[in-house]
């Protein structure tokens, strides 16, 4: 087993769920370069935001980006060279709400990659403050009354948007990310993994969840009316039980499959900008 | 004549824009050099859109009001530029719909009932204009295998149809001119717009990325349908904020990449910009300016991106910025853009607009230095690769993923050598230098090319400064008025040293501008040089040559 871990100081908090997400990714690639999966293949894209150090701290290729930018660059990369697998970690509000129109889109257009997000529904970095999936009434820096707004539901907006793999996991539950990790990394297409990461500073988590998650039994991913029944079983706001697990998963054609592939020689590029410029007389 | 302009007018839908390409392509096979000015509002249908076509034995890159045929499809287009015919000009007007009354009183006004013609001919509505181009051809005493040859290229599918309803046009008036068949080259026609997609191609080009933006969309459609032939990989995204992130993500996989906009778009790009100053990944974008603040004027044309393109994203770091003048330059620029980003792993902006964008130029590539595409820097594979290794120049070796020897990181933030994030003082210093370090080698290089360019009698003691697409309209003057002409083509890093040699004999610089404020006098200011008088116009519309040689002369007799 590769260490896969670079000089970098690791700057989380302890007991950050980070630790989790970043163990489970190191064990997948591992397994799956066991099994055949050239590491240099692999590109390791981030967001801003406590999980973003991801990219510092695994030792491979790595597109530490801009907040909310992971997945223009995720696709750019993709279409560039399909042969690469591409992994985007983000932030809750990195993806959901910084970046929104940009997952949304991943996800539309089913571009083959795989997202994962730290969602630990708050700002951590900035010290404190709600995010797209905090739930109604949450009392962070900026909103100290209590927040005014509901929490989106991740999964049922990317259900709705065209995604082809949905799982849900949990920064207490390494074995379980394992294994949707590897599952969401071999799904051909647009895969999200949202995982409820908790950051203990600011918005201690773990024994909510633990009272509430439970793994998917008898559940057919690919149905889509399970998958939605499931997916708003909680609506990030209520207390409902948490299913974790893989929800949804569809085959669909991808987006870089569409582009052209071929090589054009500039010997044969030049000859043809001389036949366009013969044509514009 | 050695030189005569058509203006065709008429509403948006009513195909004036495709008329005003086959007018100039007629032109251009009798062996005149062409330029067209496009005017149209921001609609689909209705409004007012007229063409001027103006030809010329000389090359020529500008306008004049000066207008030698009027062909008018509305009522709106003989009120509107009635002003601007020349005494003994030609009015082709359809005799349907424009009163007689309203018909100038000076030249020859040619009715046709276009209305009339097109239901005998049972031709659709639009054919109106094929009408009165076949009107001209036999007006200006243009053979008519000369239409035909226009015509079966340009409608290839129905060229039957059109062809009988401009034979209608043709037969309906008498020959009162003879435009005399030029023996010279044939040029290519093209706008400034395909002449820089064109470039980018040339210039090695794998992808394209841009969002809709007048006046840069045509570059995108260019592209769009060149992406087989040329294998290249063009995508429009959500917005102008994943345009820009895209393409970097192109650049990290070492392919050619550019971006294209007008200024609102490039706002929502310019996190994107300063992302690829920081990690060293180049990217060309392309600027056509319009007027704002805001949404401002979209479908016209202005010079005020200037200091944003120099100026825009966070933090300091090294660009190339510039703006070519026109079709040639277009084309030619574009390809050094792409050299130059690659080679200094920086972004680049080509500023252009939509006078030189829509405009559409005889293309001469003969005037065109020839140009390499040059390879990058590309690392040796020797020990453990970095990434942003600190070298003399400030340049780094690169690798491309994947690549089994190197783990190849690119950061937004600051970063070592390796790319692992870094907050060191010491190490913040140093990053900041190496990648500073870059505009020394990049200003040195830009010697060797023609950054400023000087036109006309080198001696004169007038001078005219301007900048982008203000080149042909006042290059033309300055030839007939005499006086000094001098661009300055880069912008970033500023050629002073070029610009000071080529100002030394003026003694009254004279600037033009198509802006409020004078950005290049803005810009020259910080070096000391000193304006005597500015020329701005700010109204959208470019400069004509008639309209610029008035102001000129209250400054230069």
């Amino acid at each position: 087993m590769k260490n896969l871990g670079t000089y970098a100081q690791n700057t989380w908090c302890p007991g950050c769920g980070n630790f989790a997400i970043l163990t489970a990714i190191k064990a997948v690639l591992n397994t799956l370069n066991d099994e055949g999966l050239p590491l240099e293949n692999v590109v390791l894209l981030s967001g801003i935001g406590c999980h973003a150090k991801i990219a510092d701290y695994i030792n491979l290729n790595s597109f530490y980006s801009l907040h909310g930018r992971v997945f223009p660059p995720a696709t750019g990369i993709k279409i560039a060279n399909p042969n690469l697998k591409v992994i985007g970690h983000a932030g809750d509000g990195d993806a959901y709400g910084e970046g929104l129109e940009h997952l949304i889109f991943a996800a539309k257009r089913n571009v083959d990659m795989t997202a994962i997000i730290h969602n630990n529904r708050v700002y951590g970095l900035t010290t404190g403050q709600y995010t797209p999936t905090s739930p109604l009434g949450f009392k962070g820096r900026s909103t100290p009354f209590g927040t005014k707004e509901h929490p989106i539901n991740p999964l049922e907006l990317m259900l709705a948007s065209g995604a082809t793999f949905l799982a849900r996991g949990t920064s207490h539950g390494l074995e379980l990310l394992k294994k949707i990790f590897k599952e969401a990394i071999l799904h051909k297409g647009f895969a999200l993994v949202d995982v409820l990461q908790v950051c203990v500073t600011y918005y201690n988590m773990y024994e909510y969840y633990d009272k509430r998650v439970y793994e998917l039994k008898d559940h057919n991913p690919e149905d889509y009316d399970q998958a939605l029944e499931k997916i708003r079983q909680w609506d990030y706001n209520n207390d409902s039980p948490i299913a974790l697990g893989v929800l949804y998963r569809k085959e669909a054609p991808t987006f870089e499959e569409g582009f052209p592939v071929s090589q054009v020689k500039p010997i044969e590029r030049d000859a043809r900008l001389k036949l366009l410029f013969n044509e514009a007389i | 004549m050695d030189e005569f302009s058509v203006l065709i007018g008429g509403k948006a839908g009513f195909g004036i824009d495709k008329s005003s390409l086959i007018i100039a392509s007629i032109f251009n096979q009798l062996g005149y050099r062409l330029y067209i000015y496009r005017d149209y509002p921001s609609l689909i249908r209705g409004g007012h859109t007229f063409s001027i076509i103006r030809s010329s034995k000389q090359k020529i890159a500008s306008h004049t009001n000066k207008i030698d045929f009027l062909l008018a499809l509305t009522q709106d287009t003989v009120d509107l530029h009635r002003d601007k015919l020349k005494d003994n000009a030609i009015l082709i007007y359809d005799s349907d719909s424009i009163k007689q009354d309203t018909l100038p009183e000076s030249g020859q006004a040619i009715g046709l009932a276009l209305s009339k013609i097109i239901k005998e001919e049972n031709a659709p509505e639009i054919m109106r204009n094929v009408c009165v181009i076949g009107a001209l051809c036999k007006v200006a005493g243009i053979a008519w295998s000369s239409l035909e040859v226009v015509f079966k290229k340009n409608f290839p599918k129905i060229g039957d149809m059109n062809l009988k309803v401009a034979r209608r046009g043709y037969d309906g008036v008498k020959e009162l001119l003879n435009i005399e068949s030029l023996n010279q080259k044939k040029l290519p026609l093209f706008t400034g717009n395909e002449a820089t997609a064109l470039g980018l191609i040339k210039g090695g080009l794998k992808a394209y990325i841009a969002y809709p933006m007048t006046p840069s969309s045509p570059i995108l459609h260019t592209m769009a349908n060149l992406a087989e032939n040329f294998s290249l990989k063009v995508i429009h995204p959500e917005n102008e904020i994943a345009v820009m992130l895209m393409a970097l993500g192109f650049s990290y996989c070492g392919q050619k990449v550019a971006v294209g906009t007008s200024g609102g778009g490039f706002c929502l790009m310019t996190e994107g910009l300063s992302f690829s100053a920081m990690a060293e990944l180049p990217v060309v974008a392309i600027v056509g300016q319009r007027p704002g603040p805001s949404t401002g004027l979209p479908t016209y044309s202005s010079q005020t991106e200037m200091h944003f393109a120099l100026n825009a994203g966070h933090g300091e770091f090294t660009r190339f910025v510039v703006a070519p003048g026109d079709a040639e330059e277009a084309y030619y620029w574009s390809q050094v853009a792409l050299n130059i980003s690659w080679k200094y792993q920086i972004p680049s902006i080509i500023l252009s607009d939509k006078t030189l964008g829509e405009g559409t130029y005889s293309f001469d590539e003969s005037l065109i230095r020839e140009i390499k595409e040059e390879a990058p820097l590309m690392w040796d594979g020797k020990g453990i690769y970095k990434r942003y290794m600190n070298t003399d120049t400030g340049v780094s070796p690169l690798a491309f993923v994947p690549n089994k020897d190197a783990i190849i990181k690119v950061n937004s933030y600051e970063h070592d050598e390796l790319g692992i994030t870094t907050e060191d003082p010491g190490q913040t210093q140093r990053m900041q230098d190496k990648r500073l370090r870059k505009e020394k080698r990049l200003t040195e290089e830009l010697a060797s090319y023609e950054a400023v360019k000087v036109y006309t009698n080198d001696r004169s003691s007038v001078g005219m400064l301007c900048w982008g697409s203000n080149k042909g309209v006042c290059v033309e003057l300055g030839k007939k008025l005499h006086l000094k002409v001098i661009q300055p083509v880069v912008l970033s890093p500023f050629p002073i040293k070029q610009l000071t040699d080529a100002l030394q004999s003026v003694k009254l610089l004279v600037v033009v501008e198509s802006n409020a404020t004078g950005q290049l006098v803005r810009l020259i200011s910080r070096y000391g040089i000193r304006v005597q008088k500015k020329i701005l116009k700010y109204d959208g519309r470019p400069f004509s040559l008639d309209e610029l040689e008035e102001k000129l002369k209250e400054f230069v007799g």
